[in-house]
């Protein structure tokens, strides 16, 4: 019997506020699915994963450290999703960030140079990110090219290209072969909040994101030309705003967060360039603007919700022997969930009944 | 009224339908029964709920109470596949067909089973011949007409053989000439013992055509008459309640500057139908009302894109607002030379409709320096200029500040005219002021325009609604496949001269040739 989605003329605002809870209660259901198919007891691994990490001052500052490249990504992929262009590709900007930041750092290594080292590096982190972001924008409006295919390609390019630096030019020649630079020096790390602790200077930096986002987009022209670009098109160039300057922003202000974020990550908790240096926070990130439906302060929540994934997936890692992989399950399931429950907020399925299609 | 003959037995009868939407209601035990062999008027402003009761009886909505009769027994219609088994077709005013595929493609498309392309060919030719629609099965709907699309839409639903037939405001996008062409179907179709229901705000038409006609007004049924019986001053007091005013004729008054002066515009094509532009001349000036009459489809949208600045043009002299060369200029430096335009498409052109109503107004007044300054929007300044336009305008709708998607037709083109109205500008450009907007609504835009010019703004109307442009204007010039005719006063030319004009841009080439020879 086929199906159709027929679109709800009313939708109130508690239904639409309320698709992110029921998606994250979806996700706890074919999680505990998962365990018990997997032969664990579903409320241990819930425990390991949800509720221990959150009672532990360590693995709290932890979360807030890995939260804040998500958030500094997800605020920037929100600017492309409310203008309807989709960036798929924040973990490449992410890559390039990190690396022309790191350049830097590895250009003035062992030289005398001031403390003006770890803001450059940070320009140069957004800068490198907002250029590699600008590749699937220039692509997409001259030539009509899908962003959403050009962008999550140019994430391999990104990535193989950290990797032949590491392991090539960026070596450094007093570690064993191992592929990772050299370690960067004091002026060119990020400085720790707390003398014993893990928070960093970049959590700072993603708290003003969220402040500035939330001015940007909901107070400013350019924050509204960015909503009609995404919601009427031909409404947005009869108000007179020009579709490719919408585009290039958007994918420029996207590149640039999460190439700070990606540099911020390398100065701060890495310290060093190596060839992995994201557990996929730019494809994460996506969740996290998609779950704090594209607002600042949403995003700041999801990011946390997010986060808390990651550190539970690392306890069970080693508590429950449970591969990293079942993280990624759950961070899947939840976008799936969030996409699903958005859909069925604003729309209802009806049956269509036989073949009575006269 | 008692003086309706004993009818025949009805088709389709709607008995006390009520639809609720939120505190709306949006019908009100209305009932409506459509006979064989007759065809129906329903009259109503917008939001006097036709189209709720349309819907309720194709199935695109389900009443809340009140029951619908096919042939005197009850039905319910779960949705609209199971009322086009049972015969009920419906055209609506906006056609769901692909630019992309010819005719017949797309007629397959709308039918069950899987038919040679070229016995449903001949179909379509057969219904062609039959009822006096023409249509050629093997062209691509991208090519066609508004009037040729929507005998496409017609040769559709009668391909399923329908024996009630629903028609919504299907003459607001014809010429007189496809007027009467189609007015001779609706009578062929009736002569079969099939019945219609004509939905339209052209008294004139109803009164000829009709049967018996139903009226509504703000949801409520006010009364079945014979419409023959009937002035059209007597039904326009049904449908609004009211006398319906006249747009008061020009006061004589002096016309000052030219306000917009396009000399020789040429723009090139991109291929599809009426997209090209050929050697257009048109000076508008202060004080003056200036009408460009013509069929949709023959270079009125690219005309309003170049003149709104959405399309720009190379020769920056060619299109000159208030003494400055605009052809160069992007919408909001023509904003900024006190120029407002106001688009044919209400959703999705002139107002976003998934954004508030408030947020609508930012569209054309984010430059003027008042609700945007320094990039940051004052919301104050902003949602005072909202409550002045809907105040002002009298815009109605329900909630504080709905989506613009929730607005009737007529209440949403108030709005658009209002804002530009406020923002006080000197030269204002309109497509298309009340297509599918219902009398009265329609009387006061046209009012509205008439005050601006009278206060000295210059205003250019782009209408197919030829009555409208006569009605109006001061100067008429017609469009033809991309050409415009030197606009001549409205006294100095008549309904003919301008119809045969209009006529010329389509149809065979010898028509054509006829139409350039009357322009």
């Amino acid at each position: 019997m086929p199906l159709r989605l027929e679109r709800l003329e009313n939708v109130s605002p508690l239904r639409h506020a309320m698709a992110p809870v029921v998606a994250a209660l979806v996700t706890l259901v074919v999680g505990a699915v998962m365990f018990v198919v997997l032969g664990h007891d579903p409320v241990r691994a819930f425990t390991i994963y949800f509720i221990e990490p959150l009672g532990d001052a360590y693995t709290l500052q932890e979360l807030v450290v890995k939260a804040s490249p998500l958030l500094l990504i997800g605020i920037g992929l929100s600017f492309c999703y409310r203008a309807n262009r989709w960036n798929i590709g924040a973990e490449g900007q992410y890559v390039a960030g990190a690396v022309l930041g790191s350049w830097l750092a590895l250009a003035t290594h062992g030289t005398e140079a001031g403390p003006w080292v770890l803001p450059a590096m940070l320009v140069f982190g957004a800068l490198g990110g907002a250029l590699w972001g600008l590749i699937p924008a220039f692509l997409r409006v001259r030539f009509g090219a899908s962003e959403i295919l050009t962008s999550l390609m140019l994430v391999y390019v990104a990535q193989l290209g950290l990797d032949y630096l590491v392991r090539g030019p960026w070596r450094d020649p007093a570690g064993f072969n191992f592929p990772q630079s050299v370690t960067f020096d004091d002026v060119a790390l990020m400085p720790l909040l707390m003398a014993d602790g893990r928070l960093h200077g970049g959590i700072v930096i993603a708290l003003l994101a969220v402040v500035a986002a939330t001015f940007v987009l909901g107070r400013t022209l350019v924050g509204f030309s960015i909503e009609l670009a995404g919601s009427a098109p031909r409404a947005a160039a009869f108000a007179g705003f020009d579709e490719k300057r919408v585009t290039y922003g958007v994918f420029a202000v996207s590149g640039a967060l999460a190439g700070l974020a990606g540099i911020i990550e390398v100065a701060g908790p890495i310290g060093q360039l190596q060839p992995t240096i994201s557990p996929g926070y730019g494809f994460t990130a996506i969740i996290a603007a998609m779950l704090g439906r594209l607002h600042p302060v949403g995003i700041l929540v999801a990011s946390l919700v997010l986060a808390l994934t990651y550190i539970g997936g690392e306890a069970a890692q080693i508590t429950m022997r449970l591969p990293f992989d079942v993280t990624r399950v759950f961070q899947g399931t939840l976008l799936i969930a969030i996409l699903a429950a958005d859909i069925l907020v604003r729309y209802r399925i009806r049956r269509v009944e036989g073949t009575t299609h006269a | 009224m008692g003086d309706v003959p004993d009818p025949p037995h009805a088709l389709l009868e709607a008995v006390k339908l009520t639809k609720r939407f939120g505190s709306l209601v949006a019908n009100d035990h209305v009932s409506l029964a459509i006979r064989a062999g007759e065809t129906h008027a329903l009259l109503g402003e917008n939001g006097a709920g036709k189209s709720t009761l349309v819907k309720m009886m194709c199935g695109l909505l389900q009443a809340d109470s009140g029951e619908l009769l096919y042939e005197g027994t009850p039905i319910i219609f779960p949705d609209p596949a199971s009322s086009r088994a049972k015969g009920v077709g419906v055209v609506f005013q906006h056609f769901a067909l692909f630019d992309a595929l010819t005719v017949v493609e797309n007629v397959a498309l709308g039918l069950p089973g899987h038919q040679p392309l070229a016995v449903l060919a001949a179909r379509i030719d057969d219904c062609v011949r039959r009822y006096g629609l023409s249509v050629e099965p093997y062209r691509r709907v991208g090519e066609l007409s508004v009037g040729e699309r929507q005998r496409v839409e017609i040769v559709r639903c009668l391909l399923g053989d329908p024996r009630v037939l629903i028609l919504d405001e299907p003459t607001s996008v014809l010429t007189p000439d496809e007027s009467e062409n189609l007015f001779r179907t609706v009578d062929l179709l009736t002569d079969e013992g099939r019945a219609v229901l004509f939905i339209s705000h052209k008294l004139d038409e109803v009164r000829r055509l009709c049967h018996r006609a139903t009226v509504l007004r703000g949801g409520k049924f006010i009364a079945e008459v014979n419409p023959k019986q009937e002035s059209s001053a007597s039904l326009a007091r049904l449908m609004v309640g009211a006398d319906v005013p006249r747009t008061p004729r020009v006061a004589a008054h002096a016309l000052g500057e030219p306000r917009l002066l396009v000399r020789q515009l040429s723009v090139a094509g991109d291929g599809s139908r009426g997209s090209a532009l050929h050697d257009i001349n048109i000076e508008v000036r202060a004080g003056e009302i200036v009408g460009i009459a013509g069929v949709a489809g023959n270079g009125q949208t690219t005309l309003f894109n170049v003149l709104s600045g959405e399309t720009r043009v190379e020769d920056h002299e060619s299109i000159v607002i208030d003494k400055v060369a605009a052809g160069g200029l992007g919408p909001t430096e023509r904003r900024a030379l006190r120029a407002g335009f106001v688009p044919e498409e209400r959703l999705g052109h002139a107002a976003a409709p998934d954004m508030r109503l408030s947020d609508n107004v930012l569209l054309t007044t984010h430059g003027d320096g008042q609700i945007v300054k320094r990039g940051v929007i004052h919301r104050s300044v902003l949602f005072a200029r909202f409550q002045q336009i809907v105040k002002g305008f009298d815009v109605r709708f329900g909630g504080k500040d709905p989506k613009a998607r929730r607005l009737s037709g007529g209440n949403l083109q108030k709005f658009v005219i209002g804002r530009e109205v406020l923002r006080d500008p000197v030269l204002i450009v309109v497509d298309q002021p009340t297509w599918g907007v219902d009398a009265s609504a329609a009387a006061f835009i046209r009012t509205t325009l008439r005050e601006r010019a009278a206060q000295g703004c210059a205003v250019l109307v782009v209408s197919q609604d030829l009555d409208e442009l006569l009605e109006f204007a001061d100067r008429v010039g017609v469009m033809c496949e991309g050409r415009l005719t030197a606009p001549v006063p409205v006294a100095e030319t008549s309904r003919e001269a301008i119809g045969l004009a209009m006529g010329g841009a389509y149809g065979t080439h010898s028509a054509a040739g006829e139409g350039h020879h009357a322009a």
